[in-house]
Parts: structure tokens; sequence; C-alpha cells
């Protein structure tokens, strides 16, 4: 009996839980992984509570409105102010509906040559050079655009205006062309179009290849195939990737800084050198604000972070719900 | 005797020295076209060469193949030209940003630029006056506090997605995206209200860095949960099977097993900050002078510098922006051609 005992050990506990050194290393990754959760609510929580005098004063105004002026006494009271983002928020839809306009096609077509068409050596320099494009600082985009595609731009702009003006948007009445929304859109479309390229490349190259091949089979040429098999597996990806694209450029700041003429004035010309941008403002008022007016531009960021955050989300939605990686 | 019938290999689907010719034919007809309408109408410039071109080319082609194969050859010839159009469209903005740093940054850039600071020279100063010292040790340190705070939180986050996957990971993985979009004068805006107007109210380095991690994270998160999630799961269950709880089997096995690719999103997070320039802007105040310390005086940096000079507006100062672009983009590209070479070198093995 006795003997038994010590012979065979009581046997071990087995237990799921998991230890204490694991324990530990769940919370911090955990810890890790909810402070992107963090630091979103921090951050429309900050930009709220500064810009909260203002919303409150300027109520729906701040966004119907498109005044943005403010005058003080000499011991720096506010005696008079009017915050509006209407112009801005217009300039801002129409700067980026420009490049996106531009930029969907090209890239459409770019990706389906870098799928379908391009022989592989020349896929993987497009590539590279694609993906280069996409780490190019925004600012060499915005210098590089002002000296030297500005120009080219501007008589494109008058080209439009003088051979298609009797379309409304290519309408204007002051026949000014100098950093238009036009032009910004140009530059916008150029940085943005890596973006829908390779969202789109790689939503395509998901097409199912039977499919292709059966395509083929059947006789098809490569147009056809791509228009019976590609276009309709990709089509919600590629729209996704055009909002990740439409998010990009509204929250796009420097580069539209350096090429548009800011004006508040609500205009929906899109040639005439008279444009807003609520990224633009922020920098441009920034310099000399007074601290009433600070709390107007943290506002005016609010607006534009829940802007870009819902293009974002929704463009995110879509290019998940279609593809299996959307980027 | 069996006359042996020697089966010659053919290729149909070759071109025949005929179609060849006639391709040959349409794309100098389609140049000549180009060029009388040119010297014809009053349309004139680069771009009306090049559009002509193509529209001729395209319409030639399609008509071509219309008279020899039907309308379903037209269309795909039509489709072809409009892809060409597409990839050359979207490769001559890179090569022409490219050629205009190099062609205009290079007579600006000299030893002495990286030898001396501003702090005794203005931007319409000649060439000669001043450097860019401060602007590239200021960014180098903004970009290094920067990895500092950003990388821990972006590999754990993650961690989270591909290793916890506990129940947040959905909401995370959507909002790691979402913050991807996050406009970066907006990140500055917040590092302004929450940290510099409450608690430090001066401009400095710091700031700046802060800034820069909010923008950082999301890259390097989503890069490394792509690499992580290529980590074949066999090495996980290997090392839980060892009996290496959760915590070694991350850190002894899985990480290492990443470390290039891992690299490689690090790398990438920074190409992605390095030319940053509106929370910059809005956060660092932009000395002219060396500062060693991020943690007082304002900071310099490059795309506070390029912005200056730019904003200065005299020939100097305008070469002085290219010379600073041109550094700010050698830089990017050694960043990103290294990382590259990384992850190419893991995909090959």
């Amino acid at each position: 009996m006795t003997i038994q005992e010590i012979l065979i050990p009581a046997p071990r506990e087995i237990t799921t839980e998991p230890r204490r050194s694991d324990k530990v290393f769940r919370g911090v990754v955990t810890a890790g992984g909810l402070s992107s959760l963090l630091l979103l609510g921090l951050i429309a929580l900050f930009l709220g509570y500064r810009g909260f005098e203002v919303l409150r004063q300027e109520g729906i105004g701040f966004i119907t409105h498109s005044d943005w002026s403010i005058s003080t006494d000499d011991a720096g009271n506010v005696v008079e102010s009017h915050f509006g983002l209407a112009a801005m928020l217009v300039g801002t839809i129409l700067c980026s509906l420009v490049a996106v306009v531009i930029a969907l096609p090209v890239s459409v077509f770019c990706a389906l040559f870098l799928n379908f068409y391009s022989p592989g050596w020349l896929k993987k320099i497009m590539v590279t050079v694609i993906d280069m494009m996409a780490a190019f600082p925004s600012i060499l985009f915005g210098i590089w655009g002002f000296l030297v595609l500005m120009p080219s731009v501007e008589y494109w702009a008058k080209l439009l205006h003088r051979y298609l003006g009797f379309i409304p948007v290519f309408d204007m009445q002051v026949r000014v062309f100098t950093r238009s929304p036009f032009v910004a859109g140009v530059v916008l479309s150029i940085m943005i179009i890596p973006i829908i390229t390779s969202v789109s490349r790689e939503i395509f190259s998901q097409a199912p290849l039977d499919r292709i091949q059966a395509a083929y089979a059947l006789g098809a040429t490569r147009w056809a195939m791509i228009k019976a098999v590609v276009i309709p597996h990709g089509r919600s990806g590629v729209i996704g990737g055009a909002m990740l694209g439409l998010g990009r450029a509204m929250g796009e700041t420097v580069a539209v800084f350096t090429v548009l003429n800011i004006v508040f004035q609500i205009n929906w010309q899109m040639l005439l050198g008279a444009g807003g941008n609520v990224a633009s403002l922020i920098i441009l008022k920034f310099g000399d604000a007074s601290p009433y007016e600070i709390k107007a531009l943290m506002a005016a960021g609010l607006v534009l972070f829940l802007l870009t955050l819902v293009v974002n989300g929704l463009a995110n939605f879509i290019v998940k719900t279609t593809g299996k990686s959307g980027r | 005797m069996s006359t042996a019938v020697e089966a010659v290999p053919t290729k149909p689907w070759k071109a025949s020295t005929r179609e060849r010719a006639t391709d040959c034919a349409i794309f100098l007809v389609s140049i000549i076209s180009s060029y009388t309408v040119v010297a014809v109408t009053p349309m004139k410039g680069k771009l009306a060469y090049f559009a002509l071109f193509f529209i001729a080319y395209a319409i030639l082609t399609s008509v071509f193949r219309a008279t020899q194969r039907g309308s379903a050859a037209a269309k795909d010839a039509l489709v072809n030209s409009l892809v060409a159009i597409g990839a050359i469209v979207t490769v001559i903005p890179a090569a022409s940003i490219l050629a205009t740093v190099l062609a205009k940054g290079l007579p600006g850039i000299s030893f002495g630029l990286f030898r001396h600071d501003m702090a005794l020279a203005t931007p319409t100063d000649p060439l000669s006056n001043g450097g860019l010292l401060h602007a590239i040790t200021g960014t180098l340190t903004l970009v290094l506090i920067a990895l500092i705070l950003s990388v821990p939180i972006g590999i754990l986050t993650a961690l989270y997605l591909t290793e916890i996957k506990g129940r947040f990971t959905g909401p995370i993985r959507f909002l790691v995206q979402a913050m991807s979009g996050v406009p970066s004068i907006v990140a500055g805006l917040f590092i302004l209200s929450a940290i510099l107007y409450p608690i430090t109210k001066a401009y400095s380095g710091l700031m700046g860095s802060l800034a820069l991690t909010i923008l950082m994270i999301p890259t390097i998160a989503r890069t490394s949960e792509e690499v992580l999630n290529l980590i074949p799961n066999e090495l996980r269950e290997a090392g839980t099977a060892l009996g290496g709880t959760q915590w070694r089997t991350v850190v002894m096995i899985v990480l290492p097993a990443a470390k290039s690719g891992l690299v490689t999103a690090i790398i990438l997070g920074v190409a992605r900050i390095a030319g940053e320039t509106a929370p910059i802007l809005l956060l660092t105040g932009g000395g002219d002078r060396v500062n060693p310390s991020a943690f007082n005086g304002p900071m310099g940096s490059l795309p506070y510098y390029i912005w200056k000079s730019f904003n200065a507006g005299s020939p100097e100062s305008i070469t002085r922006a290219w010379a600073g672009l041109l550094v700010l983009v050698g830089l990017v590209l050694i960043l990103f051609t290294s990382a590259r070479f990384l992850s190419s070198r893991k995909a090959a093995k």
C-alpha cells in the first residue's frame, strides 16, 4: 500500500490556464494593439475639445458659411469673428474629385497593362517605379508641380476652356487660369495614381485563372476576356481603391498649398484660379493665428479628420469585401 | 520504304514578317501624321505630338484590324493602345520628377553644404554661405525618436492581429487601416492640442517626432502583419509542442523568422515619414542651427529647410530648395531600395 503510493506520483494537474508569463505577454500585446484605438479616439477627443468653443458659437454655419475673418482690439481680445469652412470644403471636394477622375482611368489601364499585357521584366521595373512614387514626399510633388507641371497644365486648361467651354464644368467668366483647382487636381492625381494602381493590380491579379483560360479557350480576344472576367471580378475593388485615393487627396496639405490659390469664396469652376482646401487653410492661417483662431483651426482639423475617416473606412470596407488581401 | 514525314514545329502565334511590316508601317504613319498635324494646325507643344501620335496609332490599328478580322479585333487593338497610354502616363511623372530633381539639385550640392548650418546665413545668400547640416541632423533626430516610439507599438499591434487574434482583431485591423488615412496635418494638430499647448508650451523636435509616430504606426503595423502572416503555422506549433509558452514561441521563433520582413516594414515606415512636411511645419519651430537636443529649442529638418527656402523665392533659395529635395529624395530612395532588397532576398529563399 505505502510502496504503491510512493511509486505512482499523483497525476499532474492539467490546465488550459496560461502561465503568468503568457498572461503578461498577452496583456502587453493587447495593450499595444489597442493603442491605435486609443490614439484615434484621443485625436477626435482633443480636436473636438479645443474646437468646441468655436463650433458652439458658429453652429452649423461652420460648414455652410464661407467667410473666415477675425478682428481683435489692441489688447488681443476677439471683437468679432466669422469662421466658415464651406468654401474650403467645396474646394477640397472639387480638387480631389478632379484628381480621382483623372487618376482612375489611367490607373486602371496601367493595372491592366501590368497584369495582362506587360512582359515580366517590364512589369518588375514598373511595379518598383510605382511603389517608389508612392514613397516620394509630398513637398516634392508640390514644388515639382509648381515649377515644372503648372505651365503645361495651365495650357491644357486653356485648351479645355476654348474647345470644351460649352460644358458647364469647363466654363468660367473671369479668365484666370493660374493656380486653379484643376492644377491642384492634376498634381493630386499624380500622387494618387500609384495608390489606385497598386490596389487595382492586386485585385486584378486575384481574378480566377480558370475563367481567364476558359475565356481564351472560347476564342476571346484579350479585351473580351478582360471585359467578361476581370472587370466584373474587380469592379468594386477598383472603386474601393479609388476611394482610398480620394481620402489621400482630401488630406493632402503641402502639395495643394503650393499650387493652389486659396480664396474664401465658394467656387465650383475648376479652371478658375481660386480654390480652397481645408488642410491648406490650416497651414495658411496657422502662422499668425490668435489663440481663438487656432481653436477654429482645430475645429477645421476635426472636420477634415472625420471626412477622411469616413471615406477611408468606406474604401477599406469595399476593398475588403472584394479581395482577400485588400490594402 | 516508308517516307518519314518530318514534323517541323510551327509557331502559329508568332507574327509573320508581313504582320510585322504592317505594324511598323502603322507606327511610322502615325508619327508622320502627328508631325504634320502639329505643323499644319495651331496645336503646339510636346503633349500635342504625344497625344496625336497615340490617337493616330489607335485609329489606324483599329481600322486595320477591323478590315482584317472584324469588330472584336478592332476593339482589342483600341484597348491595347489605351492600356499602353495608361502605363506611359503613369511612369512619365516619376521620370520627370527624378530628372528635374537631379538637374536642378545637383548645381546646389557642394561639400560645404554638409558641413555648415544656416545659423549665420539666410536662404537668399549666395550658395557658398550656410548649408543643411542642421536639417540633416534634425531629420535624423526626428526619425530616430519616431522609430523608438513607433516600432514597439506597430509590431505589438501586428502581433496582436496575428498571434493573439483576440476579440478586438476585427476592429483593430479596421482602425489601423483608418489610421493610415489620417491626414498628416491632423496628426500635427492633435499633438499641438494635446501636448504642445497644455504641457510643453514650446516648439521642439520631440513634438514633431510624436506626430511622425502617429503617421508611422499604421505603416509598420500593416506591413508587419502581412509578414507575420507568411510565417508558417508549423513553426508556431513546433514551438508550442516543445513546451514553449506562447511568449517564448513568439519571441524566440516567430520574430526571428520574420526578422528581415520586419526590418522592411520599419524601413518603409521611415521612408513614409522622412519627407513629411505639414506636421513639421506646425510643431518643430524650424531652427537654423544644429540643435543636439530634441527636447528643447526649435529643431530644423529637411522638409522645413526646403519649405523655407522655396518660399523665400530668390533664385539662390530655390536652388537651395532643390538641393535639399535632392538630398531628401536620395535618402528616401536609399531606404526604399534597401527595403526592396531585403524583402526580395527573403522571397528568393
